[in-house]
């Protein structure tokens, strides 16, 4: 049994980063490109670790499965990104990011690694200013900034509604300067399959190019997985298309612990459901909850009136409106967390007081437009709100938006310890990949920091000071049997999946699987819908195995054989999601056990017996993976009851 | 709604491709383009045939990937948006939608409605950067910028990059998308020192790779999902005309 070593550094809180930099080893320069390096993905995490990396003069091979580095989903992050430059001198420190980080995580983070987080947030903005990134400024010619929920400062700094547009951009900037140099090498439309270990530590990776369909084997002194959230195992998200678990999964299967991987982040705000053809769900960014006030119906007789189209939003009083944040938790309002926003809103349309198709509650922004000019409300959200009136076809300046929870990000993913190491020696994993620093639940505007943290200022020193034991290794030969044994077993597995030849195709299973976890590994979990979920995607998998129909074969582009790949996965890490989310006994964060919560309908943790990361390990197909716990241990912070009230 | 589908097929690059004529039955109005073509996609795999490849990958209009020509204009009827953001309702019931690749020397065929747009990724590799390494940058702060400045390089920087300006122009030219870039860094401080060699490395590496001149039509404006304004181009053209002759002084 591997002992889960966190190796938090010595030292005050305040002083462990910088204590570990001036302890770690470091690669001296003429060492550092006989090194190779493998940064798989290319989103803020990757794009920003590979740049980085071959500055340092590393020699960084870099894939990704679109077209272009540059459309990673980071691309399409909206709202913003915390750092505590304390601009608008209110108060931010970054103790108090910090604080509220591992707070609005629901105490189930790292302290070290959040604390490091913060710590390093503002250099990511003057990094990003440096490059040419052009976050919104005020007359003043300085930045701006707005609020995010979970925080009582305002820390964001924006890009209108595109801030992970033109973060994406500035990384990508940064890449194809060392791609020009020829420190990075690029792979583009390339798909990395399967993880290669020598002699117990990571050293490769083999990849489908999904233009040519060709296998090809890569080798590196150390691997490092960015390859984003899993969320799509849902079917349903507000990530793209493309986004997927087999990277993680293939190096959970390899021996990488998976920590967590219930945890689920369920946005509050997106546009509800509007029919079973849906590919996926669109979020209006939680920067609206500045500005938008959330509410439904007080009687039931208007709610279900408004569902039958005989009266409208604009129609109800003032006073027969319930704006339920701002009645329940009068501190925080339209501004709580995410999960305490989601969960008021599936209570509410639970309750019979939805709108819409009954699953959705109105954000509105007539009193901020009334006060503020529409003018204001333009140049703030102008663009998300056509992108609502061209989705949903109404005018979102006259009617308020109708909005719903939708699955968003992953808290859970690949254990990393406090150098982003796995559990496998050389392999790394960063950005959403990773688990380490949001806990239960991710505050807003703060998954785009720890991207951009882990890949330009974390991962270039902790990774030295595992190669620094590299450099007498030379490079390896791609024809080791290690790496031909990796490049059979994928070729199997495709043709495996080519070769069932059933009726049914790869998204009728998708759909299925997503269906069975939005039911019961969603918003409200509970022990009797868990352990169904866990019986349904078992007996669901070995449908798919018998009966997914994969048009085409092995050679040349085939969406469907990749889509294949991806969807035997999620039927896997399902079942371990709803595992991890049975085992846990407790309410925190996105991760809601209706069986443990408060009178008021409020999460209840149960910190004796869960205040623990849950670190699995796969223990063979078809066996139960087994279980470790890295106790999590508060030092520098009152551990509390989370209260927005 | 029921349309009839007039779809480019080609098995890959080298292959020759042809119209193939295919219908769609009962499509919901709210429904998007890009839902539609996965209903005939699962229709087609129904009927044990092959699907019609295209790229995606946000579907909300900002990564860029989606790239089809329908009807004769890149991204279809609607101004303003992607393809991925467009829905049927833009469209008349029974009618007849013919969809194409972007069609261009530079972004050649991968297979059915896919192209290699790599081009542009040369572009910016050749300098649509700020040379800045990681670390050791001033405080974010400590250069104000007026407020006007940022907001128009904002508007440049909006590109999403996909390609539409050199479809649907007659040269196949891809001044639009270098302009924006250009522009984006030479509005702003961070940028302006290197913004002599910047817009000569770009524009010397868009001639190489083939792409056409810019003739003023401003097809490429018009069909600009991101409204990416042709006023980048001047401000292109002046940089370029600044860079040569400051080149000749020097
Ligand atoms: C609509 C939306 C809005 C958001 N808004 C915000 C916001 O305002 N603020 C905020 O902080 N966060 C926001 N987030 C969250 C944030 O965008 C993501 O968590 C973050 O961008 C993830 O970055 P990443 O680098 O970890 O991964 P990604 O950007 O997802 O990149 C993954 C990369 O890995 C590659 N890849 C994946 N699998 C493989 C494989 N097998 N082989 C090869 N390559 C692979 C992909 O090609 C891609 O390059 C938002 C998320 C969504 C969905
Ligand atoms: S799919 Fe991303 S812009 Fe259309």
């Amino acid at each position: 049994m591997t002992r889960l070593d966190s190796k938090i550094p010595e030292g005050p809180l305040a002083q462990k980063w910088s204590n570990y930099k001036s302890k770690q080893n470091l690669v001296n320069p003429a060492n550092k490109r006989k090194i190779d390096i493998i940064v798989v993905g290319t989103g803020l995490a990757g794009g920003a670790a590979a740049a980085s990396l071959g500055e340092l003069g590393f020699n960084v091979k870099n894939f990704c499965i679109q077209d272009s580095p540059r459309r990673a989903h980071s691309i399409a992050a909206q709202g913003g990104i915390n750092a505590t430059k304390n601009y608008p001198n209110d108060g931010d420190t970054v103790y108090r990011l910090f604080y509220d980080t591992i707070k609005g995580g629901d105490y189930r983070a790292r302290e070290a690694n959040v604390y490091r987080l913060a710590e390093v947030s503002s250099n990511i903005i003057d990094q990003c200013v440096a490059q040419g990134v052009p976050f919104a400024r005020e007359y003043s010619g300085l930045l701006d900034n707005r609020s995010f929920g979970g925080a009582l400062v305002s820390r964001t700094f924006y890009a209108r509604g595109q801030t992970g547009q033109q973060l994406l951009l500035g990384a990508y900037g940064a890449l194809s300067k060392e791609i020009k140099k020829g420190t990075v090498k690029m792979y583009t439309r390339s798909e990395m399959l399967d993880l290669v270990i020598i002699d117990g530590k990571a050293r490769g990776i083999i990849t489908r190019n999904v233009v040519t369909g060709e296998l090809e084997r890569h080798f590196a002194h150390a691997v490092v997985i960015a390859t984003g959230g899993y969320g799509n195992v849902f079917f349903l998200s507000t990530l793209a298309m493309n986004s997927n678990g087999t990277a993680a999964w293939t190096a959970y299967k390899k021996g990488a612990f998976f920590a967590n991987p219930s945890m689920v982040q369920i946005h509050p705000t997106c546009i509800p459901v509007h029919g079973d053809y849906q590919s996926k769900l669109t979020l209006m960014s939680e920067s609206l909850r500045n500005d938008g006030r959330i509410w439904v119906p007080k009687n039931k007789e208007d709610a279900e009136k408004i569902r039958k189209g005989e009266l409208k939003p604009n129609d109800i009083a003032e006073e027969n409106r319930d704006y339920y944040l701002e009645r329940r938790y009068p501190a925080f309002g339209n501004l709580v967390p995410r999960d305490v926003a989601s969960r008021a809103a599936k209570e509410r349309c639970d309750a019979g007081y939805g709108v819409g198709s009954g699953l959705a509650v109105y954000l509105d922004f007539k009193e901020s437009i009334g006060r503020l000019g529409k003018d204001v409300i333009e140049a703030r959200y102008g663009n998300l709100f056509q992108m609502y009136e061209k989705i949903v076809d109404d005018n979102p300046y006259e009617t308020p938006m109708m909005i719903y929870p939708a699955i968003h990000y992953n808290m859970g993913g690949i254990w990393v310890d406090y150098e982003l190491q796995t559990t496998i020696p050389n392999l790394f994993a960063a950005g959403e990949a990773n688990f380490s620093d949001h806990g239960a639940n991710r505050l807003g505007a703060s998954a785009l920091m720890q991207g951009l943290s882990d890949g330009y200022f974390v991962l270039p020193y902790t990774l030295q000071n595992c190669l620094s034991e590299e450099i007498r290794v030379p490079r390896m030969s791609n024809d080791l049997p290690e790496f031909v044994e990796a490049e059979n077993n994928v070729r199997e597995r495709l043709e495996g999946l080519l070769s069932i030849k059933g009726t049914k195709t790869v998204d009728h299973f998708h759909k299925r699987l997503g269906k069975i976890m939005w039911e019961h590994v969603g918003m409200g979990r509970n022990e009797e819908g868990l352990k169904k979920a866990i019986e349904q995607i078992k007996e669901l998998r070995q449908e798919f195995h018998k009966d997914v129909r994969i048009p085409g074969d092995m050679t040349g582009v085939n969406t469907e054989l990749e889509k294949a790949v991806r969807v035997s996965d999620f039927l896997e890490l399902g079942e371990l999601m709803a595992r991890d989310a049975l085992n846990r006994n407790e309410s925190c964060g996105g991760h809601f056990r209706e069986e443990y919560r408060t009178e008021e309908g409020e999460a209840m943790r149960n910190d004796d017996e869960y205040k623990y990361v849950a670190a699995w390990e796969f223990s063979g197909d078809d066996k139960e993976p087994v279980m470790h716990k890295e106790p999590l241990v508060f030092e520098n912070i009152e551990v509390k009851q989370r209260d927005y009230k | 709604m029921d349309f009839t589908l007039k779809i480019w097929k080609q098995a890959n690059s080298k292959a020759k491709g042809k119209f193939e004529t295919f219908k769609v039955k009962d499509i919901s109005a709210d429904c998007s383009f890009l839902e539609m073509l996965d209903i005939l996609n699962e229709d087609l795999i129904d009927k044990v045939q092959l699907p019609i490849n295209f790229d995606h990958d946000c579907r909300e209009g900002i990564c860029g990937m989606c790239s089809l020509y329908i009807n004769g204009r890149p991204h279809g009827p609607d101004q303003g948006i992607t393809v991925c953001q467009m829905h049927m309702r833009n469209f008349k019931n029974g009618s007849k939608i013919v969809i194409e690749p972007w069609r261009s020397k530079a972004f050649p065929v991968i297979k059915d409605l896919m192209v290699d747009r790599s081009a542009f990724d040369e572009i910016i590799q050749a300098g649509g950067y700020v040379s800045v390494t990681t670390g050791g940058v001033p405080d974010a702060n400590s250069i104000p910028i007026r407020k006007e400045l940022a907001d128009l390089s904002m508007d440049a920087a909006a590109c999403i990059g996909c390609g539409a300006c050199v479809a649907t122009c007659k040269n196949a030219s891809a001044m639009l998308f270098v302009s924006a870039k250009v522009s984006q860094f030479a509005l702003l401080p961070q940028g302006k020192v290197e913004a002599k060699r910047r817009v000569q490395a770009m524009v010397a590496k868009m001639d190489e790779l083939g792409f056409g001149n810019c003739t003023n039509t401003y097809a490429c404006e018009a069909e600009c999902p991101k409204n990416i304004s042709v006023s980048n181009i001047a401000r292109m053209n002046r940089e370029f005309l600044g860079a040569k002759l400051g080149a000749q002084k020097a």
